[in-house]
């Protein structure tokens, strides 16, 4: 069944804050995904990959175009989706636990209540004995998965997870994949992720859809035919390394373009 | 004077946690020793210094008393200085305790109304670049000797850095940490209560430490304008009677009090913002192997 789905989304802005000419963002973006899906996004710095987040968070309005949820467009997306950004957004001055009973707190979960369900998740997303702690405290990684938990508590059905793990190191990402995928696994909520490791997109996802930039369109989408729970080794299997080849290559092409936009500008 | 507080946007790569290795009381006194010892081998290095000075150079007692003679006087004077002290500082808290509350009182609506911003800021920017001492007599012909021209002076002198500070640091809340608490369904007041005013917090703080610094020097000037008793009122005075010793001695219990004050502001940012401080203190731990 179809959780979530655009339908023609656009977006421009105000090219600057005088002129009355406007710079388109997103163009026709049709995108659809069911119910436990994991599905990713991949494309260039500046597809508006961000402007597509924020839409569908409810955060901004789209100039044309509509979202679905479960089918129907709501007055007001604001607050139905778990949004995750870049950044762990972590409060400094509210121990983990506080940090991550955020979000039941706001739709007034009495806190005792809060407390116990957060407290179940800690050994899950390997933060047991870090509960009174403050974020500072924690390594990179750590505050990844709190900000997950956060997330995840909130209990909103679909999740909008912005590149999570952009800032962490290679093999700490690696493991953070792999615990994700787990713990997606356990719960099989619809999980709508956006990277720009193409590897990273295909190991973790059901689909993938590549965009191009400028204004961001969805480029190609595909399916990805390997059997779960996926595992490491997988990442250097042929048909994994083709399929890669095949996502990257528009990939390379825009990157290329957007080079030489650049130095023409320049 | 604003400071940039909140820690860990990037943070290096992964480490252990570390163990509490020693006990933790012996760490603590070890740490106070750290602290307290530099400064006070300092000021005796300074008083020593001093009194050599003077005694090799042979100044009169009128223009520089030994420091030997200025602790005597603040034994002999003890009650005199006591009695002042205790009327100065009732006006310093009091006036303090205004200028938190006028500091605080106008960073709110500056830093979260755009238009209040624009109409009050340049204003209060501009109220500090009125000569304090042109206008304290002013204010004496208004209110009287009592202490309410005290306190309005102090007022005015200290609550400029706790404003400036506050509003800084209500416009540090991230936009991203905004969005998402509106995407957990905040509305304006809640994400002021939830981020945008603890965020605040350490600039706050440290506006209240300059203000708490800036309050003595008020008091002081506005016993000089008009005051029947007080350290600031000793002070002119003695200076009348040229008693140079007995000065030394006013400007020692002055500076004690303004310490005094500091120590009190920073000792309840300490509890009140332990975040702050332990975060700072330990840095960084973790542990990826669980993962």
């Amino acid at each position: 069944m179809t959780k979530l789905e655009t339908r023609g989304l656009s977006k421009a802005f105000p090219a600057g804050s005088s002129s009355r000419e406007r710079v388109p963002a997103l163009e026709g973006v049709d995108l659809e995904i069911s119910d436990g899906e994991f599905v990713s996004i991949v494309g260039p710095s500046g597809c508006g990959k961000s402007t597509l987040f924020n839409i569908l968070a409810g955060l901004i309005r789209p100039s044309g175009g509509e979202v679905l949820l479960d089918g129907r467009a709501p007055d007001q997306l604001l607050g139905h989706i778990g949004y995750m950004p870049q950044k762990d957004l972590l409060m400094p001055w509210r121990t983990v636990l506080d940090n991550v009973t955020l979000g039941l707190e706001l739709s007034k979960v009495p806190r005792r209540e809060a407390r116990r369900r957060a407290l179940e998740q800690f050994p899950r997303f390997g933060l047991r004995g870090f509960e009174r702690r403050w974020p500072g405290e924690l390594s990179g990684g750590m505050r990844q998965r709190a900000a997950l938990l956060r997330t995840f508590l909130a209990g909103r059905e679909v999740m909008l997870l912005d590149e999570p793990f952009g800032a962490l190191d290679a093999l700490t990402r690696q493991a953070m994949q792999e615990w994700l995928l787990q713990v997606w696994q356990a719960d099989r909520k619809t999980i709508l992720f956006v990277t720009h490791d193409v590897e990273e997109a295909i190991y973790l996802s059901d689909r993938v859809y590549v965009m191009s930039g400028r204004p961001g369109r969805m480029h190609l989408c595909v399916e990805v035919p390997f059997p779960r729970p996926r595992t490491f080794a997988m990442t250097s299997d042929p048909e994994f390394v083709a399929l890669k080849a095949r996502l990257l290559e528009p990939l390379h092409a825009a990157a290329a373009r957007q080079l030489a936009e650049q130095e023409a500008a320049a | 004077m604003s400071t940039a507080p909140i820690t860990g946007e990037t943070r290096p790569a992964e480490t252990t946690p570390t163990p509490q290795s020693k006990p933790a009381g012996r760490r603590r006194s070890r740490r106070l020793a750290s602290r307290i010892l530099p400064p006070l081998l300092f000021a005796i290095f300074v008083l020593v210094a001093w009194q050599l000075l003077v005694n090799a150079t042979g100044i009169k007692e009128s223009s520089l008393p030994k420091p030997t003679q200025v602790g005597h006087a603040l034994w002999i004077d003890r009650s005199l200085l006591w009695t002042n002290a205790w009327v100065t500082i009732k006006e310093i808290l009091v006036g303090y305790l205004a200028a938190i509350a006028l500091g605080v009182g106008l960073a709110v609506p500056i830093a979260t109304s755009r238009v209040i911003d624009r109409a009050v800021y340049p204003w209060m920017v501009a109220s500090q670049m009125v000569p304090i001492v042109a206008i304290a007599p002013i204010i004496v012909i208004w209110t009287g000797f009592d202490l309410r021209p005290k306190v309005i002076v102090i007022a005015l002198v200290s609550f400029f850095p706790i404003a400036v500070n506050t509003i800084d640091g209500l416009r540090s809340t991230d936009p991203e940490l905004t969005n998402l608490l509106r995407t957990l369904g905040a509305k304006r007041w809640t994400r002021f209560r939830k981020a945008q005013w603890p965020a605040a917090m350490p600039f706050l703080f440290s506006g209240l430490k300059v203000g708490a610094a800036l309050s003595v020097i008020g008091a002081v000037f506005a016993e000089w304008v008009g005051a029947s008793d007080g350290l600031g009122y000793l002070i002119l005075t003695l200076n009348n009677q040229t008693a140079t010793t007995d000065m030394f001695a006013t400007i020692v219990v002055l500076s004690l009090i303004g310490v005094g004050l500091f120590a009190i502001v920073s000792a309840i940012e300490r509890v009140a913002l332990p975040w702050y401080h332990d975060a700072r203190r330990t840095g960084d731990g973790g542990d990826e192997a669980e993962a």
